[in-house]
């Protein structure tokens, strides 16, 4: 199809899509988006977002040669080779012969770099959609304290406009986890090249997330403490009776899963914390004051579950608590500000290397909603400018993140035996001129590098005839 | 006895000189003169004059004589030996006796419902905050309690006003008199009030700092074309009347903060005022800056109370800034005085007067004299509102205002007897007239004769009773009522035989404390039989121990440091020569990146660029293996500021950001260790035409004025789409409400602008001889509209907040229909579609790299944008709009690398392109010979994510460097820890705590969008 009839096509949807008023019923509007679709897919292009396709199941082996690969573990193989079959990746090394079969893929990484799937651990990608000023189209929070039952992955939209570009920074899996007050529900582990929510699902429900209340003294609007509207006058007792209903939930379900017979009937919501007894699942708690993380660690004590805290803003203070615990780290947002103004200024940026010389296992995440996540790199990338070394940060991006979300079997590193979620970059993945990527596989799949971003700028590069 | 009693009479009892002459009366008449004579005292007159052994007399409610030669003979004569007299005190600042004001929620928010007019019943101006015609003498009426707490902290006259609004009317002086209001009004109209807040205004202007001082400048403009054109269509506007009536009174500003007394005299230099300003506390911090007002004081002394640091988590949210002020607040009137600032005291702002003298003292310890406390309270406040004739001091035909002290009043141990007010005695603590304590000769006339002890009074509850032994008595001496009870003998041991204790059967009695050591009464033995009794003071009285207050050492940890808090320092960093060896110098000029090369910085400019360069006075910094970049410019910002988004009207175009810049911002210093040496500080987004802008330079540890960017062309902020439609409110009743509304409100503003500017050019022409006229006498000035005449004459500079394609083509339209260019679109996310429309204009963009989806208006933005539109040939800049990005700024420009761009145009984007676009680029921007000396030495290349900033130069002087950072972090954590054991020493001591309370970042926000602040962050849409 040439370039002319591409933007007719392109305006002609970018139309239908200003028209769309509030009294023009949606579905109708869906149906001539999806009529417009099929027909552009009729002739073959894949030019609007909608119309990307995910790829189909891996047909023939692959090889991906020359390139330098990043394991996710730490190691780094100059010049070798990574053998995929049937989505999986069958062998990495540099003594691996290449059949020259027709029906074998080479691609040639040669001056490139090879890495996992980046994994974006913590996040509402797919549920939270125009946040700002749409809310019909959000689905991330959840009303009531306590929704253990509530699932994530229900509400999981593969037709989010935020996932596409996502693969273009060399993310291919997200944890996708619902948020809320108390008790949130449970988390999926997603990868981003699906028709639907359960071509998605990479993990279902691999974890139960709890949001612990501040112990930090808020202040009134305008200055004032301890007013009418602080509402915390006193926060440690406020806190405490706030986590005592967390409690009371476990404890009710741990003497529920005791009764032969449920003389109440099923109870969905106690019903909800079994996995997680069962150690089928982890706990993870929202909690970034020093406070709270100790509340978090009780939750080993008390109940025995696999915790992680994701937030973590202040665990470099008891980086050796929760090495202690065993209790594993999803920090969120290397990028933030310090807590305090005494604070040393880099102290967010320095974070993971504390928490990486006291052993901890931790990830590194990107929640910065005006960014959409893309920049979950480049946040590792910070912090190995401030102490972890590159294959440190690169893997609390992959190998780290996967066994944290209980999935590092699958994925989180280049591997015999885990699935193919690779990307290629022209550089160092982590660093802004370096992070360009040229190829990615999903389950061996080779996924479409495009998204409606690159569209927009494809149709204007062709108005202005620039590169 | 011929000492006269004194102190039985009951406040109700007492006599009234002041009856109302026309108020019928209902029984007797019964007018009295009430003449005392106080002898024996020592009257301190004022500070400077105390006469010993005086005598003084008072009548009709008035000093009537001092020394006289004969006590008169109607007097009643209070015998005042040992004990102190001081004219009252004096307090500017009360709300005493006036109703109070219900109030709301203030502070601008996204989405909250507007009030637009002043719903206040009458023919007052247009805003509800300006309250000039009130007149706190017509609403004054006394309040016995809150009358009583004054008094007993030693005041006897005041100034009240209702402390509510931006204008606030005149002050009444009052005494604090429990007769009748007529009695009380000492001057009416005695002062005009203002202060930067709207109080219970609900409408929605101002709603930020900006937009106070705005409608001040306003009100003033607006008052003196009111009276030069009388008849005018305004019609009556009491406000503005009252408000010129006001204008000949001394004038009083609540500014409460050291910036905002700063602020406030910037005002009334502007309006030819000089205000008194009511201090905030935190003065000392900056004290020559306040000083440099010329400005009156009214100091408080509500010094912060120690917190609750005990829990470590809890201390570790108190900020270093919070733990200093605690430390140094008590020195703050001491260094009013030691500045030679005239300043008066105030209880105000103490959550209780009964704490006034304790910390008063506390200011005395922390240097401030006695003599300046004196003032302070008396002669001072007495000549600062024209009252010298009746208050002040003591002398003869002034009003009969006078507190009685045992000691000297600065004493720790002083003690206020009685509080004087136009004559009439207000008892405090009379039962410490006679000190009870000392040795009595105590004597129990019995049925058996009398019996004659020794009773040891160490204090009013504290007693033993000396016969053959010496025996623990229970004593309580109160409201001149004496009981006290004790055995004859000892308490029996127990017995030989092993008989238990029994406990010994008490002598009971009671009276009354006459004065002067004699106390007199009846009793009841053990048997229960009567008898009466007398104790005489022997006049062995237990010594006084010396005045602890002086002898205490202070230990001072803190010092004050620029800013005040961490990261400050005590001396401000210096402009240096500097000669940065072998770096690599990416110069953003045509020269581009020269690989080892050095850079001279002399005299804050950069002086010389090569190789082998020397020079014998410069400091060198070895660049080997680094990189040199111009300093970082952000087109973008919103931090050192005290408010952002005057966000009420659509147009508030004479709202100034450089009008409340905050210098003590940590993001300035934060921004330094990211490189950034330069920031466009703008107004927020929430109105079409938004508010002037402030370039500035990151001059940490600069005043407020310091920071800002000399001889930069002025700026102002517009905005587009859905923030100005306040598309986040459910209840818009602001116009505009969609694009096509703000098309016309642009359409409107100029128009208006255009048709003013005719206005004035008519209005000056006036005279036949050519002669300069000054056109405002006719011409309503209009600060907004001003700015708009100066945009269309090209004398200012738009940046516009803008999403979509459609609204920024149409704001270059109506630019070309008015003559002018839109100078830059900020935000501009989809440029890339208009690229080049806006070429065509000439405007520049300044936009995010990555930033969308975050609202509808944002789901066409894209990554490519800053790329295509610099391929198109516009000036491209890469902004923050954030004070966490903006410390990242380099790595920002650096993501347009992935969409094909250089690495040296990328860091064009955050250094020459936008100088150019805040045409600053002949000063800043790139490494040239000539320009400012504001330079960034980075660890790697500055477009890599490893690029650390080693060393921030602004002016040839290093504001940031990583060793010096460092040296700071350990000063800080010191200086933390001693400050915090300092606090639980108090605490351990006794003192008063309040629970640990988290110092907030309060960063200023546009309202537009997200930030990762941190989980202190206070974020304040205002």
């Amino acid at each position: 199809m040439n370039v002319a009839t591409m933007s007719i096509i392109m305006v002609s949807w970018m139309h239908m899509k200003k028209t769309n008023c509030s009294d023009y019923p949606k579905q109708h509007f869906m149906k001539k988006i999806l009529l417009t679709i099929s027909f552009l897919a009729a002739i073959g292009w894949a030019g609007a977002q909608d119309n990307i396709y995910p790829a189909p199941a891996q047909a023939n082996p692959i090889y991906i040669i020359g390139g330098t690969v990043h394991v996710g573990n730490g190691t780094v193989l100059e010049k070798a080779i990574v053998q995929i079959e049937n989505g999986k990746i069958v062998r990495v090394g540099k003594d691996i012969p290449v059949p020259k079969t027709a029906n074998v893929q080479v691609v040639n990484a040669d001056g490139q770099h090879v890495y996992p799937g980046l994994i974006l651990a913590s996040t509402d990608l797919g549920l939270r959609e125009i946040s700002g000023s749409v809310r019909g189209t959000n689905d991330y929070r959840e009303l009531g304290d306590l929704n253990p039952n509530v699932r994530a992955i229900a509400a999981y939209n593969t037709e989010s406009e935020f996932i596409n570009p996502l693969r273009t920074y060399g993310i291919l899996l997200a944890n996708v986890i619902p948020q809320g007050s108390l008790v949130m529900g449970t988390s999926s582990v997603v990868q981003l090249d699906a028709y639907n929510f359960e071509d998605a699902a990479y993990l279902a429900d691999n974890g139960m997330h709890i949001s612990l209340p501040s112990f930090i003294q808020r202040r009134g609007r305008r200055g004032g403490f301890g007013g009418p509207s602080a509402g915390n006058s006193n926060p440690a007792e406020a806190a405490q009776e706030r986590i005592n209903v967390i409690k009371k939930y476990f404890n009710d379900a741990r003497s529920y899963f005791t009764e032969t017979v449920h003389p109440n009937g099923k109870n969905l919501k106690l019903e909800a914390a079994r996995p997680l007894f069962d150690k089928k699942q982890k706990l993870f708690v929202h909690a970034n004051e020093v406070k709270q993380m100790l509340v978090a660690i009780d939750f080993v004590k008390q109940y025995g579950f696999d915790v992680v805290i994701v937030g973590g803003t202040e665990s470099w203070q008891i980086a050796d608590l929760l090495k202690a615990n065993n209790i594993a780290v999803i920090l969120n947002n290397t990028h933030n500000l310090p807590t305090m103004e005494d604070d040393d200024v880099d102290q967010p940026y320095k974070t993971p290397a504390v928490l990486q010389k006291a052993g901890v296992l931790f990830a590194l995440n990107d929640n910065h909603v005006n960014s959409r996540y893309k920049n979950l790199p480049f946040n590792a990338g910070t912090a190995a400018a401030y102490g972890l070394s590159r294959e440190e940060a690169l893997s609390a991006i992959t190998l780290n993140a996967a066994k944290i979300l209980g999935v590092q079997d699958k994925t989180g590193s280049i591997e015999a035996g885990k699935d193919a979620n690779i990307v290629i970059s022209k550089g160092d993945i982590l660093d802004m001129d370096g992070n360009v990527v040229t190829d990615a596989f999903i389950q061996g799949r080779k996924i479409v590098l495009e998204s409606k971003q690159e569209q927009l700028a494809d149709k204007y590069k062709h108005k202005y005839n620039v590169k | 006895m011929r000492k006269i009693v004194v102190c039985l009479s009951v406040l109700l009892a007492a006599i009234s000189a002041r009856a109302q002459v026309t108020f019928p009366v209902n029984g007797v008449t019964d007018k009295r003169g009430g003449a005392y004579a106080f002898t024996n005292v020592t009257l301190v007159q004022d500070a400077n004059t105390t006469i010993k052994n005086a005598t003084l007399v008072i009548e009709n409610g008035k000093i009537a004589a001092i020394n006289p030669k004969q006590v008169p003979a109607n007097a009643i004569v209070v015998d005042c030996k040992d004990k102190y007299i001081y004219p009252s005190f004096i307090d500017l600042y009360t709300s005493y006796g006036i109703p109070e004001q219900e109030r709301r929620a203030g502070g601008f928010q996204f989405g909250a419902p507007q009030q637009l007019d002043n719903d206040t019943k009458g023919a007052y101006g247009w805003n509800k905050a300006i309250k000039s015609y009130i007149d706190a003498f017509a609403i004054f009426s006394k309040d016995a309690a809150k009358a009583e707490q004054l008094r007993n902290a030693g005041f006897g006259t005041v100034l009240t006003h209702q402390a509510d609004g931006i204008v606030r009317g005149t002050g009444v002086v009052v005494t604090l008199t429990d007769e009748s209001d007529n009695a009380a009004i000492v001057k009416e109209r005695a002062s005009a009030h203002y202060s930067f807040s709207k109080g219970t205004s609900t409408q929605s202007y101002p709603s930020s700092m900006m937009g106070s001082i705005s409608l001040l400048r306003q009100t003033y403009i607006d008052a003196a074309w009111y009276k030069n054109n009388p008849g005018s269509k305004e019609g009556t506007n009491l406000a503005l009347q009252s408000f010129n009536n006001i204008q000949d009174l001394p004038q009083i500003f609540e500014a409460n903060d050291k910036w905002d007394a700063i602020r406030a005299d910037r005002v009334g230099d502007e309006a030819g005022v000089q205000y008194i300003i009511r201090a905030g506390g935190n003065e000392y911090q900056r004290i020559k800056e306040v000083a440099a007002t010329k400005a009156k004081f009214i100091v408080g002394l509500n010094f912060p109370d120690a917190q609750d640091v005990e829990d470590p988590q809890n201390a570790r949210f108190v900020s270093l800034g919070d733990l200093k002020a605690w430390e140094l607040a008590p020195s703050n009137p001491a260094s009013f005085e030691k500045n030679n600032i005239d300043f008066c005291l105030t209880a105000s702002g103490l959550q209780n007067p009964n704490t006034f003298l304790a910390n008063l003292r506390k200011a005395i310890q922390y240097g401030l004299s006695e003599k300046a406390a004196l003032n302070a309270l008396t002669a001072n406040p007495a000549k600062l509102i024209g009252i010298s004739d009746k208050v002040g001091s003591l002398e003869v035909g002034k009003l009969a205002n006078f507190i009685i002290t045992s000691e000297p009043v600065f004493n720790d141990k002083a003690v206020i007897l009685q509080n004087w007010v136009s004559g009439v005695k207000y008892g405090v603590k009379e039962d410490a007239w006679t000190p009870s304590a000392g040795v009595y000769n105590l004597v129990l006339n019995r049925m058996t004769g009398a019996s004659k002890y020794a009773l040891e009074v160490k204090a009013n509850n504290v007693a033993n009773v000396i016969g053959t032994d010496t025996l623990p008595a229970k004593l309580s001496v109160a409201f001149k009522s004496v009981s006290l009870s004790f055995s004859e003998k000892k308490a029996p041991r127990g017995g030989r035989g092993g008989a238990a204790p029994v406990a010994a059967a008490s002598l009971r009695l009671s009276g009354v404390d006459n004065g002067n050591g004699y106390w007199q009464g009846t009793g009841v033995d053990t048997l229960g039989n009567p008898f009466t009794w007398t104790a005489i003071l022997t006049g062995n009285e237990v010594a006084k121990t010396a005045d602890s207050s002086k002898a205490k050492s202070l230990n001072i940890i803190s010092q004050v440091t620029y800013p005040f808090g961490a990261y400050g320092t005590t001396d401000l960093p210096k402009q240096e020569t500097i000669l940065i060896k072998n770096a690599t110098v990416w110069t953003s000029e045509s020269a581009g990146i020269l690989e080892s090369t050095d850079v001279l910085l002399k005299n804050g400019k950069i002086a010389a660029i090569g190789k082998g360069l020397s020079d014998p006075s410069a400091k060198i910094i070895d660049g080997t293996g680094k990189h040199l970049s111009a300093g970082i410019i952000d087109e973008h910002s919103h931090i050192a500021t005290s408010s952002i988004n005057e966000g009420s009207h659509s147009m508030t175009s004479e709202a100034r950001i450089g009008d409340n810049l905050n210098p003590d911002d940590i993001n300035i210093y934060r921004q330094l260790s990211g490189g950034v040496t330069t920031s466009h500080i703008l107004h927020g987004s929430a109105n079409t035409i938004g508010g002037q802008t402030q370039l500035i330079k990151l001059r940490w540890g600069a005043t407020d004025d310091a920071l800002k960017f000399a001889g930069a062309d002025p700026f102002i902020k517009f905005a587009l789409g859905e923030n100005v439609k306040r598309t986040t409110s459910t209840n818009n009743i602001r116009f505009p409400d969609t694009r096509m509304g703000v098309e016309q409100v642009l359409m409107d503003a100029f128009q208006r602008a255009s048709d003013y500017q005719d206005a004035i050019k008519a209005a000056s022409a006036g005279t036949k001889k050519g002669g300069s006229v000054n056109p405002f006498t006719k011409v309503r000035r209009d600060l907004s509209l001003d700015a708009l005449v100066e945009i269309m004459n090209s004398q200012r500079f738009i940046t516009c907040h803008s999403y979509v394609q459609s609204e920024i083509t149409y704001t270059m339209r109506v630019a070309e229909k008015f003559g002018f260019k839109v100078n830059t679109f900020t935000h501009i996310l989809e440029g890339y579609k208009v690229a080049d429309k806006m070429k065509v204009h000439g405007s520049n963009a300044s936009t995010f790299s990555d930033w969308w989806g975050y609202k509808a208006e944002v789901q066409d933005a894209i990554s490519q944008n800053a790329s295509i539109m610099h391929k198109v040939g516009l000036n491209v800049a890469i902004n923050s709009d954030d004070a966490e990005m903006a410390r990242r700024l380099n790595q920002e420009a650096a993501k347009s690398i992935k969409h094909n761009m250089s690495k040296e145009d990328a860091l064009k984007m955050v250094t020459i392109n936008p100088a150019k676009m805040l045409h600053v680029d002949g000063k800043v921007g790139s490494i040239k010979v000539g320009k400012d000396a504001d330079v960034v030495l980075w660890s790697h290349e500055p477009t890599s994510i490893y690029a650390k900033a080693l060393t921030t130069i602004v002016d040839g002087t290093i504001y940031f460097d990583r060793e010096k950072d460092n040296e700071l972090r350990a000063a800080i954590a010191k200086e933390r820890n001693a400050l915090i054991l300092k606090m639980l020493a108090e605490k351990r001591g006794g003192a008063n705590v309040t629970a640990a309370r988290p110092t907030f970042n309060v960063i200023n926000e546009c309202g537009d969008h997200e930030h990762n602040h941190g989980i202190l962050d206070a974020h304040e849409e205002n």
